[in-house]
């Protein structure tokens, strides 16, 4: 094979973006889950579970899960690419934080939208 | 007034692997920098190597791993230094001999970039000219000296010194990219849109911290993130 150096893969700004805005996602929903808290004259299992009962709520923990999981997704991947750097380990690597991320995908949807 | 140093040493043809060495030196009354001492170190024993030449900060050469932290012989202070003073050569290149290491990727990063000014529409009569404004741009970009202290410092120069461009060849990425006389912004945009040659930064800031000449490629490094998303939103 020849020992050629490989860069121009044109996603660096795509993933950096993504990572931010996700992260403002995540912010936005936890200080309203906070407020929710603070703000919520009982918080007892009846009212935690009348509020997830929400549709609206639901959709929006569903798009804070698939924010955190995709912000999850650049972060670990460019822990593998600043410090594995065999290829085959590495695309092992980020295959295996796929699979761990789509499962917890799974089971996310499972427990937002199961009850 | 006696000075105490640790110092790195390693010469390939006769050392099996690097060492330290203890050594100290009288010094004079007008050896006032750390390079001065480093000179004078050399009629204690002359077989100690690295580079120097302006010995006023200019230059770049003399740049090394002083007490943990990168910087320029020739402007650093004897009276601030805590002994013994450990000497290391720049981490994350190949040691050639001593505190002299080798900087051939370092400078592969820098010509990655492409450091002139490029623009092909035909050159006016005399010269061209910016406004003061657009001038002012290039303060805090063009004073880099090339001395290979921030990059050195870079975690992520360490990792991936072959795809990663570094502080030092990102800040003379963005001087070329303010500068209102190039034309090829977007082919210089285009050519850091990668995961790795601008978006290894994770802007710790280590190269701010080192920098002798106090510039901030960081800074330099958000800047051209902000016009990467100009371009696309």
């Amino acid at each position: 094979m020849v020992n050629r150096h490989v860069i121009g893969a044109h996603y660096g700004l795509r993933d950096w973006l993504l990572q931010r805005v996700t992260a403002v996602v995540m912010l936005v929903y936890t200080i309203g889950l906070l407020a929710f808290l603070v703000l919520a004259a009982q918080t007892s299992y009846e009212g935690w579970k009348a509020l997830f009962d929400c549709t609206w709520v639901r959709v929006l923990s569903t798009v804070t899960v698939i924010a955190l999981l995709l912000h999850a997704w650049v972060g670990v991947r460019d822990i593998w690419m600043d410090y594995v750097q065999p290829l085959g380990l590495r695309l092992t690597l980020h295959i295996a934080t796929i699979l761990w991320l789509l499962g917890s995908f799974i089971y996310a949807i499972k427990v937002v939208w199961g009850v | 007034m006696k000075m105490q140093f640790k110092l790195y040493r390693y010469n390939p043809d006769v050392d099996a692997k690097p060492y330290m060495q203890d050594i100290e030196v009288e010094l004079e009354p007008s050896d006032k920098k750390l390079l001065d001492a480093l000179v004078r170190l050399k009629t204690v024993d002359d077989s100690l190597s690295f580079r120097r030449s302006c010995r006023e900060g200019v230059c770049g050469s003399d740049a090394m791993n002083i007490n943990g932290k990168n910087g320029l012989a020739c402007v650093t202070d004897i009276a601030g230094l805590k002994q013994p003073v450990e000497i290391r050569p720049l981490p994350g290149l190949p040691v050639i001999r001593d505190l002299i290491v080798d900087m051939t990727q370092f400078f592969k990063q820098y010509n990655s970039i492409k450091p002139y000014v490029i623009n092909d529409t035909p050159p006016p009569s005399h010269e061209r000219l910016q406004s003061p404004e657009d001038r002012e741009e290039l303060d805090g970009l063009y004073e880099c000296i090339l001395c290979a202290c921030c990059s050195t410092s870079c975690p992520s120069f360490w990792w991936n010194p072959d795809k990663f461009v570094g502080p030092a060849g990102l800040l003379a990425a963005y001087r070329f990219i303010a500068d209102t006389r190039d034309t090829a912004t977007n082919e210089r945009l285009d050519n850091l849109e990668d995961p790795y040659r601008l978006f290894r930064c994770h802007s710790i800031m280590n190269c701010v911290d080192v920098c002798p000449k106090h510039l901030n490629p960081t800074k330099a490094i958000g800047k051209i993130k902000e016009l990467m998303v100009k371009r696309i939103a």
